[in-house]
Formats: structure tokens, C-alpha cells, sequence
């Protein structure tokens, strides 16, 4: 690595470009919504930058706080599940013979290459009440009813008609449409540690005694850390953010945060409170970000102590 | 016949339920994409029990000007802003790697902003910072695709950045001091040895940007103009009147072309890939 | 188990065969290794002996014939049940735990009191000699204590088996040899059967006490180290363990443990046969059984003499090989120990020499 000053032309050629344009078109329109968030409405466009802090006020009204509680809770939920749904697949494809791993990883991607939107719409399609899940739980009931019938224990076991599961427009819903839409982004930071890591350190700890299970925990989990934390932060923060998932597959109550601020600037036309609250979300991305840095600092400390 | 080998201790992929894990992860995945294709060619207009084969919806998209012209305009914005983010990703890369200059944990923290901060913050940031500039309604068509473009780049050049940089950390600098203690100037140094080195980078990068581009639809929502046409937006409000055949057979259009792009896309990388392992 | 336990060897291969798609890493393998051993598996890349060794850690199956550890077929049991343990080429000692925790690991995943547990680790850690170390992390010990800990991480398991995969290959010369005996200490302290794995035959010759020389998935020829370089039966290990000059020769006829051939430059005359089955082959002598004359030809009696001319010499400190070329154009060498300080001048390439060669040095190889 050299000085700037060796080459200043190149240097200036080589960063200019990107950093007007993070200037430009990021920072500044940041910047310009985090004043908004200390504006007043005076007409329907104009809006004062008076240093209200109203609108940070109106985002601690317990209708947004319950709101960002669930989208914490959902997020959470739906994080969990990309992590326990992605783990052993990520483990399959870095153990996976070298001429089937690229297949297998680019099966996991290849959803990745359809449009959010689409993939989200497909969701409907499976989970309204009349969707294809409910076909298989129904097509199950006609068997069990079709089974039990000889012995008159049809209506006793499977009830007298299948009642569809209302699987559409409701929390359980936005969270099944995160994990399917963000796995690959589990997956990919997973398989991208597991590959890295060190064979001999597995066959060491089998060799010492310890079982298949023992192994997982007490050596991939934690050799792996760099990767699920990756990972997590990957789904976690997007999911917290969404509002198209939860727009087409969440119901009346199911609500995120995101849908509001989606409001405030699309429809309620309310900038400065949509701002406030875009900018609390980035606030608390900036803590998980932070977080993070100071547990990776204080574990490299620990390691060159 | 020898006895079937036993599964070594590491041979996790061979191990059952690890196996029935990864079918049923792939089923999660692709079923509901291959219903979708599937129900695009169903002749009902509800759409929710099979009726019978039928590419009316097909000849319907096609009829549909304005799908058309979001169609294209999607197309438009995502090559575009691949070009872009490319280039401007990959010399941000090369900034970050070859040079030390005061403030650049600050930038390096920067460029990886975007790819961190949940996607409507941004979006709503682009909203009004065009809205105030007055880029959205400013221009005519096709300049009426820059506010859109503009955001594309913005979120997808540091995800260029991030790959070409990794592709740069295992470059060799003793090549570039072999080139020019063999006599070639600084520029020819960079253009016959840097830059091939960076080519699968490059390619991987531009690949990305163009997965990202055709993959939003958050930023694209908010940046598009009252009169800009784009597909995830005409699909949307689509979706909201209900789920027609016309959208399944419009999403199946983009998921072929996307997956298109993808393979040629692939396969301009695919000789780089021979010459690596040559090298 | 049975009768008597210290005559059944600790190890047996039975005819084992491991192909992997179409290449066979070993091929038809029997070997019995004995008790207390420190047996070396030695030969170039890729001749099978790490799968050997693999195989016996549980982490390859054999695709036919058996592995036995004290007399129990190993076909079934996983390697976390084997008594056996694995100092690993990478050392593979777990970055995220220190060294006393690296070591304690073995003995609590297979729930050893808890008390037991502490003095062990203490004593383990000891005998490696890495005292003050136990709460360091990995990054902050240097190759050697890696290995260190690696090794006292097996050690304190007490196995029937120490298996050793390339255990010096990433050690500087130095520490490398240190390391040698330090191994062979630890071998006779703790009375356990030490496998290793090496492709370098100064390691093997240095610490084994029985080696056997592999080449392509076969064994070649196994015994003591003295015997190895002194009685190769096998071109390929005499050229493999040491340097050697090599004479193609005609048998003319067998007498005993005798041959009577006949080569090039050395004419006809009597040569030890290296095992009962060479009835052809060729003839080696090592560089240091010849002696070499740059003035007058002065032979001992019985000494066959050939003439030949300096190429070049390489000086290595405590000796100085001397590459030739004989009458015929054969290419020879010839070492010297350095035992003057005084430099007499080495004579310049080009100047003619006699090599005087002993038949009881010479000896009759298998191809």
C-alpha cells in the first residue's frame, strides 16, 4: 500500500467517482431527511425546519412503539428461523463434493435472481386459505376421512369437514415470506466461514472422543461465529425494514414499521414524522452494527493480549 | 460386489437427513416459483384451481402497453446502472486497495453504509432528495429513468466494491514491480497486468449490481416519477387489484429474461475461470 | 485380550485396499505392527501411507480387507470411540480455546471425572513442557508449541495408539531435530505404540524403530532403520533412503546367500544377495563405502578399482559430495567426511580419480 500523495492523479481518479456519488446521492439525501425530521408541516409541501423534536416525540406513541415491537419481534423470529433453516444447508454444501458445490450453492441463489416482488407474490399463492398448502393439509384429511370411515371413526378424528388454516394476512405469514425471501442471504456468509474452516479441526475433536453433536457445538458453532453473525445481521436488518413483505402477505395487525414510513411519505404525505421514524430504524441498525464491531474488537483484543 | 462404502465421519452430504434437509430447503424455494409458472398458463380467471392450458395471458401481456414499456424500462435501468456501478464500484475498490490517505476508515465505513442501512430509509431519503432537487419531474423520458438509475448505482457500486476488493487482496503486488522492472510504464502495468487480474472480479461484481438492480423493488418504488413506468411498480399495483393469471404469465417473462442474463452473464465468466486454473 | 496380550501385535492390516473412483491410494496391504513400536510409514507423496494412517484414526474406510487395533476390527467403530489419537499435520489445535483447554477437551467430551480432569491437563501439559502456557491462546504460541500442545491434547487421553501425520514438515530445521528427540523421549516415558507418518527418511532413520517404505499404495520392505539403509532389498528404497550408485548387472548364478553377477567397470565378482527372492536386479554400493584416490592408485586387497573424473564438488560443512563420471560416461558419487580444518584444496573439475569399491559393500537389489 502506498501514500495518496505517490500518485495524486491516479488517486483522485480512482475515488472521486464513488465518493461524489455516496456524497450525492446517500449522504445527502440522508442528510436531508434527518433535518426533516426536525421540520413542521406549514403547507402541503413546505415544511419548516424548526428543531421540533415533535416528530421523534410522535414516534414514541405507544401505537409506533407496539409497532416497532413487533417488527423487532418478527424480525427476531424470522432471523431464528433463516438460521436454524440455513445452517445445515450451508453445512451440505461445504461438505459436498467439489464438482456438486457450486451446483448446489447456485440452486440456493438462483431464487435470489427473481424480483423480491414475485417471489412474495408466489407466496399468496401458496398460503391464502385456498392456497397449496391448504390443498395438501385438505388432500391429507380425505385420506385420513377416507381411512378411518369403516370403522365410523371419520368425524370422531378429522371433524365432519376440513376447515382451511388461515395461513394468509397474518404475522405467521410475514415471517414464512422473510425466511423465504432472505435464506440465501443465511446461507451464503454460513457457507463462506464453514468452507474456509479447517477439516483436520473436526477429525481433531472426533479423534479426541467428542461425538457428531459435541463437534457441532463446541467446534463449528463457534469457529462459525464470524459467518452466523454475518448472517444474521444480513436477514435481521432487512427484515426489519420491510414493508413490501409484509404489505402483500401481513394482514390488518400485522403491520411493521416499515409499512408506516411507507405511509407517512407515500400516502398520510406526513415527511417529517416518516423521517423521525426512518431515522430511529437507522438508529437502532446502527447499535446492531456497533454491537457487532465491539464484540469482534473485544474478541480480537482478547486473542492478542 | 464389495459392501457399499460406510459414510466417513465428515461425509456429511451423505448422511440422510441432511440430504432430506437440503430437498425439502430446495422445494421451499422453487415451489411456489414453479406454481407461479405453472398457473400462468391456466385458463381461469381466478386463478385458483387448474382449468386448463392456455397463453392467453401471455398474448394479454404482450397487448398491455404499459407492461411493455415497463418491461423495457426495467431492462433499461439495469443495464445501465450495472455499467455504472461497475466501473465506479471497481475504481473505489481499487482506491481502497492500493492507497493510504487520511479519512479512509471514515470512507471505508461509508461505501459499506448502503449495503447495511434496511433499504426504505433509503429509499425514502431518494424520495425527497429528488423530490427537493427536482430531478423526478424534470426531464422527459428516457432521462426520466436517471432518478431510479442514480439510486441503483447508490446501492449496488459498494456491493462492486466490496467483491472486486476481495478479488484484489490476492493479488500478487510483485507482479505489477515484475511489469515494470521489465520496462512497462505505469498505465501499461495496470492495463496488461491489474486489470486482467481483476476480471473475474469485475465480471462477478457486474453480475451482482445486475441481480440487485432487477431484484428491487423498494428503491425503485420510491424513486420512480408519477409517469415512469417500471415493472416491479406496474406489478404491484397489479398484484393489489388481485392475483391474475396476467401477472403470473408477466413475472414469468422476467424471471426467463433474468435467468437469460444470468447464463450469459455466466458464461462470459466461464473462460476466466479455464484461464485461473491454467494459471 | 486373549492369552497373551504383548505378543499380539497392536496393530494389523489384513489385505486392505482403499480406492478412491479409480486411483488405488493402497493397494493389498498386510502389516502387523508391534507393541511399544515407534513405527514409521515412510515414502514419497501420494504412496497411501497417510490413508494408512487415516484409517486407522477411523477417518477412511478401508474398501476391502481389515483394520485390527489390538485384535478388534475397527470396521464400525467411529473415530470418537477409537483409543486411538492423531497428532494432525496442521496440528489442528482449536484456535477458539487456550492450550489447557485444548488439552482438557478430550477428556471432557468423554465425561472423565471432573476432578481428574485438572491434574491431568497440569501433568500432559508438563510433559510437552509448556508449564506458564495453559492459558494462552493458540496465536500466541509458535509453530513448535502448537505442536506441543497438539500432542499432550492426545497424550492425555493415554491411547493405545499415537498416530503422527507429517508431525515435523512445518518445523525449521532446527526445531525440527529438537522435536525428534524430544518425541522419542516421549515415547519411552509414556509406553505407548507411536505411528508416524514422514516422507522425510532422516526423520524416519532418526526416531523409528521399525520403518516400512511405501511406493504406490504398497508396502516395500519393513525393518529397522539400520537394516533399511544397510540390507535394501529394493532398488527403489536404496535409492529412496539415503543416495546410492547403482551397477545394472547380469546374474550368472546363485550360491547360497551369494550371487555371482557380472556389471559394467566392475567386471565379475561376488556379491551379497539383499533378501532370498532377488535372482536379478542391480548391483548398489553407497557413496560413503567407496574410496576415493586422486593420486597414486594404492588398492586394498580384494578392492575392485574404476576410473573415473571429477565433475564437481559440493561442499555441505561436515562432508563434501564428489560427483563423477566413469569411463563409460556412468555417473557417480562419492561422499567425504571433512575431518581436516586445515584446507588442502579440494582438485579442480577434470582431474582423473580411482574409486576403490569393497564387493562385501556391494549388493544385490531387487528392480
Amino acid at each position: 500500500m502506498e501514500s495518496w500523495r505517490a500518485q495524486p492523479a491516479v488517486f483522485w481518479a480512482f475515488v472521486l467517482p464513488g465518493a461524489l456519488w455516496l456524497l450525492l446521492f446517500f449522504i445527502a439525501p440522508l442528510a436531508l431527511i434527518w433535518l426533516l425530521a426536525f421540520g413542521e408541516r406549514v403547507g402541503p409541501v413546505e415544511i419548516d425546519i424548526t428543531w421540533t423534536l415533535a416528530n421523534y416525540a410522535g414516534v414514541f406513541d405507544p401505537v409506533y412503539i407496539g409497532l416497532f415491537g413487533r417488527s423487532l419481534w418478527v424480525a427476531t423470529v424470522a432471523t431464528v428461523l433463516t438460521l436454524v433453516i440455513g445452517l445445515p444447508v450451508a453445512l451440505a454444501i461445504s461438505f459436498a463434493p467439489a464438482r456438486l458445490k457450486p451446483l448446489i450453492l447456485l440452486l440456493i441463489i438462483l431464487p435470489f435472481w427473481t424480483n423480491i416482488l414475485i417471489r412474495t407474490y408466489a407466496m399468496i399463492a401458496v398460503l391464502r386459505s385456498r392456497g397449496f398448502v391448504n390443498f395438501g393439509l385438505e388432500y391429507i384429511w380425505q385420506l385420513g376421512t377416507a381411512v378411518l370411515a369403516p370403522f365410523g371413526l371419520d368425524e370422531a378424528v378429522m371433524g365432519a369437514r376440513f376447515v382451511p388454516l388461515e395461513l394468509l394476512y397474518n404475522n405467521t405469514a410475514v415471517i414464512f415470506g422473510i425466511v423465504y425471501v432472505y435464506l440465501p442471504f443465511m446461507v451464503l456468509p454460513l457457507y463462506a466461514t464453514l468452507d474456509r474452516l479447517d477439516r483436520s479441526l473436526l477429525e481433531a475433536s472426533l479423534d479426541l472422543g467428542a461425538g457428531q453433536v459435541r463437534t457441532f457445538f463446541s467446534i463449528i458453532v463457534p469457529l462459525a461465529r464470524p459467518g452466523i453473525v454475518s448472517g444474521i445481521i444480513l436477514v435481521f436488518i432487512p427484515a426489519l425494514g420491510t414493508f413490501l413483505i409484509s404489505d402483500l402477505l401481513g394482514g390488518t395487525d400485522s403491520l411493521l414499521i416499515g409499512n408506516v414510513i411507507e405511509r407517512q411519505f407515500k400516502a398520510a404525505n406526513n415527511w417529517p414524522l416518516g423521517a423521525a421514524m426512518s431515522f430511529v430504524l437507522l438508529y437502532v441498525t446502527f447499535a446492531i452494527l456497533a454491537i457487532r464491531a465491539w464484540v469482534a474488537g473485544r474478541e480480537g483484543g482478547l486473542g492478542k493480549a | 460386489m464389495a459392501r457399499r462404502e460406510p459414510i466417513g465421519p465428515l461425509d456429511y452430504t451423505r448422511r440422510l437427513w441432511l440430504r432430506l434437509w437440503l430437498v425439502a430447503v430446495c422445494i421451499f424455494l422453487y415451489a411456489p416459483i414453479v406454481i407461479l409458472v405453472v398457473f400462468s398458463f391456466n385458463d381461469s380467471k381466478r386463478n385458483i384451481v387448474w382449468q386448463g392450458f392456455t397463453t392467453d395471458y401471455y398474448v394479454k401481456a404482450a397487448e398491455n402497453a404499459s407492461l411493455i414499456e415497463a418491461f423495457a424500462n426495467s431492462l433499461v435501468i439495469a443495464l445501465v446502472s450495472t455499467v455504472i456501478s461497475t466501473v465506479v464500484g471497481a475504481l473505489m475498490a481499487l482506491a481502497l486497495w492500493r492507497f493510504r490517505f487520511p479519512g479512509k476508515p471514515g470512507l471505508d465505513g461509508a461505501v459499506a453504509l448502503p449495503i447495511v442501512i434496511p433499504e426504505i430509509c433509503m429509499g425514502v431519503a431518494l424520495l425527497v432528495f429528488f423530490n427537493r432537487v427536482g430531478l423526478s419531474s424534470a426531464f422527459a423520458y428516457p432521462f426520466s429513468l436517471l432518478p431510479i438509475i442514480i439510486g441503483h448505482v447508490a446501492f449496488s457500486f459498494p456491493f462492486v466494491c466490496v467483491v472486486v476488493r476481495a478479488r484484489m487482496a490476492g493479488f500478487d503486488r510483485s507482479l505489477e514491480e515484475a511489469s515494470k522492472d521489465l520496462g512497462a510504464s505505469e498505465w501499461q502495468t495496470f492495463w496488461n497486468i491489474t486489470v486482467p487480474f481483476m476480471k473475474p472480479g469485475l465480471i462477478a461484481g457486474g453480475l451482482l449490481a445486475m441481480t440487485l438492480s432487477l431484484d428491487d423493488f423498494v428503491i425503485t418504488f420510491f424513486t420512480a416519477g408519477p409517469g415512469t413506468l417500471t415493472f416491479p411498480v406496474q406489478v404491484y399495483s397489479m398484484v393489489r387489484f388481485g392475483a391474475t393469471p396476467e401477472v403470473n404469465a408477466a413475472s414469468t417473462i422476467l424471471i426467463v429474461v433474468t435467468v437469460i442474463l444470468t447464463v450469459i452473464a455466466l458464461r462470459l465468466q466461464r473462460p476466466e475461470k479455464e484461464a485461473a486454473k491454467l494459471a | 485380550m486373549t492369552e497373551t496380550p504383548a505378543q499380539t501385535p497392536i496393530v494389523t492390516f489384513e489385505n486392505v485396499t482403499k480406492s478412491f473412483g479409480r486411483t488405488k491410494a493402497v493397494d493389498g496391504v498386510s502389516l502387523a505392527i508391534p507393541r511399544n513400536a515407534f513405527f514409521a510409514l515412510l515414502g514419497p507423496s501420494g504412496c497411501g501411507k497417510t490413508t494408512l494412517l487415516r484409517m486407522l484414526g477411523g477417518f477412511e474406510h478401508p474398501t476391502s480387507g481389515r483394520v485390527l487395533i489390538d485384535g478388534e476390527d475397527m470396521a464400525d467403530v467411529p473415530p470418537n470411540r477409537r483409543q486411538v489419537n492423531m497428532v494432525f499435520q496442521s496440528y489442528a489445535v482449536f484456535p477458539h480455546m487456550t492450550v489447557a483447554e485444548n488439552v482438557a477437551y478430550g477428556l471432557k467430551v468423554t465425561s472423565v471425572p471432573r476432578a481428574e480432569i485438572g491434574p491431568r491437563v497440569e501433568e500432559a501439559i508438563a510433559m510437552v513442557r509448556l508449564d506458564g502456557m495453559a492459558a494462552r491462546k493458540p496465536d500466541q504460541l509458535s509453530g513448535g508449541q502448537r505442536q506441543r500442545v497438539a500432542l499432550a491434547r492426545a497424550l492425555v487421553k493415554r491411547p493405545k495408539l499415537l498416530l503422527l501425520d507429517e508431525p515435523l514438515s512445518a518445523l525449521d530445521k532446527k526445531l525440527r531435530e529438537e522435536m525428534q528427540l524430544e518425541l522419542v523421549r516421549l515415547q519411552t516415558e509414556v509406553g505407548i505404540t507411536f505411528i508416524i507418518v514422514t516422507h522425510d527418511q532422516e526423520e524416519a532413520l532418526g526416531m523409528a524403530s521399525d520403518i516400512a517404505v511405501m511406493k504406490e499404495g504398497r508396502i516395500l520392505q519393513i525393518a529397522p532403520p539400520r537394516q533399511l539403509y544397510e540390507h535394501p532389498t529394493r532398488r527403489f528404497v536404496a535409492e529412496f533412503i539415503g543416495a546410492s550408485n547403482s551397477f545394472e548387472c547380469e546374474v550368472l548364478g546363485i550360491e547360497g546367500g551369494m550371487a555371482r553377477v557380472r556389471a559394467p567397470l566392475l567386471g565379475e565378482l561376488k556379491v551379497e544377495r539383499a533378501a532370498a527372492d532377488v535372482r536379478a536386479g542391480t548391483l548398489i554400493v553407497r557413496p560413503e563405502k567407496m574410496r576415493m584416490d586422486f593420486s597414486s592408485p594404492d588398492p586394498d586387497p580384494g578392492e575392485v578399482l574404476v576410473r573415473a573424473v571429477i565433475d564437481q564438488i559440493a561442499y555441505f560443512g561436515d562432508l563434501s559430495i564428489v560427483y563423477l563420471t566413469a569411463e563409460d560416461g556412468r555417473r557417480l558419487q562419492c561422499s567425504r567426511y571433512n575431518v581436516n580444518r586445515i584446507d588442502k584444496g579440494d582438485p579442480p573439475p577434470g582431474t582423473p580419480c580411482t574409486i576403490g569399491i569393497h564387493p562385501e559393500d556391494l549388493l544385490l537389489v531387487g528392480d
